[in-house]
């Protein structure tokens, strides 16, 4: 499989050096031993920035070099799964009651499935992480530095990328693909304008701003998505590669 | 006793007396009861919500890890048994948060008297003893509004402890610390599981200022300790007859 790419000069496999486990804030007391022989790559941005597609191609490329890859998404962990948007539409939560759901569904995907990865060897791409999750509380009037304080459970990841796509192109991106708009991506429960592209555009617009101030706290690399996947790919790919390598040259 | 018209009263000077200084507009009193399972915090706020209802006054009642929508979502990974401390200690952050937002907060904002079993000190101390970071567990209960009083009762573990397993109650799989690994049976692992939780109540009794009560006298002389300290909180109209009444006893 994909033995061009092989022979189009992509190196062997570097070996991952096996290294302590890093948190953001407080941790988790109780992994503080443990040990991790993968890497964790971070792939955020909103929907329509070509994500879970990008996450596909770098899965299939590293999975040639030789990698075992798993990924995850912040979808549906065994723990809450899809309890959480029936209770919103059913009785609406606030706005911490729903962070913090998230944060406790993350949490599960974390300890379940996230660190044993790492711990085995695997790298694992991550369609989103804590980002989305915070970024969406900041622009819903809740503070950053609870959020951030909040998720002090988490891990560092060894990479991070933001997929930045104008919202006006997002907009195309999205109607073509689902014929509507997400209510939640639109940004309709703000109450942002009675007209649905304003919202959605004036939603987007604060979602990106939260990524861009996260840029030097979290280490967030900014990919200029409005370019076609092949090339958004490439950048990813040697980005990927370097740091890969960069380790064990 | 001319009861109906001091009611009257009372309800005019409930609206200005608490949370005066506030420009928030009028504030209630939120009173908190704390302590292990047997340790009698229970019946005396049942007591104390009735002696409040009789002074006329508003009043209302949460329960720890008791919000339905909450419960409707998690109940499943519960059952399974697959939470871990971390897990564990933000769902019981959501249900807090849920009441929190839903009743606590709103029902302050409009004067209540609000009355809680078990608060953010029952998190401090069982997420601590299962091993998360109590200064991570602190930021996340940043947003609750602290008690005007937090009772403490305090029994040693043995009385506690007997008087929750005569009768031989199925307990059930957190509620006695299995997932600590203390021992194989489950009342064994019980009692371990609250005296440690004990130690955790008295390690931050003088920091948040709790009032300790002895709860192993009397119903009747707890209650009546209790009542003397609640006296402060009351509008001054209102505390006059309840002083009274308290000595008349």
């Amino acid at each position: 499989m994909d033995s061009e790419e092989e022979q189009g000069g992509s190196p062997s496999r570097p070996r991952l050096e096996e290294r302590e486990i890093e948190f953001y804030g407080e941790g988790i007391p109780y992994l503080n031993a443990k040990r991790l022989k993968g890497r964790l790559i971070v792939i955020e941005g909103p929907d329509g920035s070509g994500r879970s597609t990008q996450v596909d191609l770098i899965t299939a490329r590293l999975e040639s070099q030789g990698h075992a890859v798993a990924t995850t998404g912040l979808k549906r962990s065994e723990l809450i799964g899809t309890g959480i948007l029936q209770a919103k539409q059913k009785l609406p939560l606030g706005q911490k009651t729903l962070t913090l759901f998230y944060a406790a569904d993350f949490a599960d995907r974390l300890e379940h499935h996230i660190i044993p990865s790492l711990e085995a060897g695997y790298i694992v791409l991550a369609d989103r992480y804590i980002y989305t999750l915070m970024a969406r509380s900041t622009v819903r009037g809740l503070s950053r530095r609870w959020s951030h304080d909040l998720f002090g459970f988490s891990i560092k990841p060894d990479l991070v990328f933001y997929l930045d796509v104008d919202p006006h192109e997002l907009f195309h991106r999205v109607f073509q693909k689902y014929s509507t708009l997400d209510y939640y991506e639109a940004g309709a429960d703000l109450g942002l304008s009675d007209d649905l592209f304003d919202s959605f555009i004036i939603y987007q617009r604060r979602m990106a701003k939260e990524f861009k101030k996260m840029e030097s706290t979290y280490g967030l690399v900014q990919i200029d998505a409005n370019r076609s996947i092949v090339e958004v790919n490439e950048d990813l790919q040697n980005r990927i590669d370097r740091y890969l390598h960069g380790k064990n040259p | 006793m001319n009861n109906k018209a001091t009611t009257k009263q009372k309800v005019t000077e409930r609206a200005q007396v608490p949370g005066t200084a506030s420009k928030e507009g009028p504030r209630g009193r939120l009173i908190v009861v704390e302590g292990i399972d047997g340790s009698g915090k229970s019946t005396q706020l049942h007591l104390l919500d009735k002696w409040l209802r009789h002074l006329g006054l508003m009043v209302f009642n949460t329960e720890w890890n008791s919000s339905e929508v909450v419960k409707e979502i998690t109940s499943k990974g519960k059952k399974k048994a697959l939470l871990t401390p971390t897990t564990f200690s933000l769902l019981h952050a959501t249900d807090f948060a849920d009441r929190f937002e839903r009743n606590v907060h709103p029902l302050m904002r409009a004067g209540y008297f609000v009355l809680a079993d078990r608060y953010i000190y029952t998190a401090y101390a069982r997420d601590a003893v299962r091993g998360c970071n109590p200064k991570w567990v602190r930021k996340i209960y940043a947003f609750a509004t602290k008690p005007d009083l937090a009772f403490y009762f305090h029994v040693p573990v043995d009385i506690a402890v007997k008087r929750i397993l005569t009768g031989r109650p199925k307990l059930k799989y957190y509620e006695a610390g299995m997932d600590l690994n203390l021992s194989n049976d489950e009342y064994e692992s019980y009692r371990i599981f609250q005296s440690r939780i004990i130690e955790e109540y008295k390690g931050m009794a003088p920091k948040e200022g709790f009032r300790v009560m002895d709860g192993t006298l009397d119903i009747e002389l707890q209650q009546k300790i209790m009542r003397r300290q609640v006296l402060e909180l009351l509008p001054p109209a209102v505390a006059t007859i309840a002083s009274r009444e308290l000595s008349a006893e």
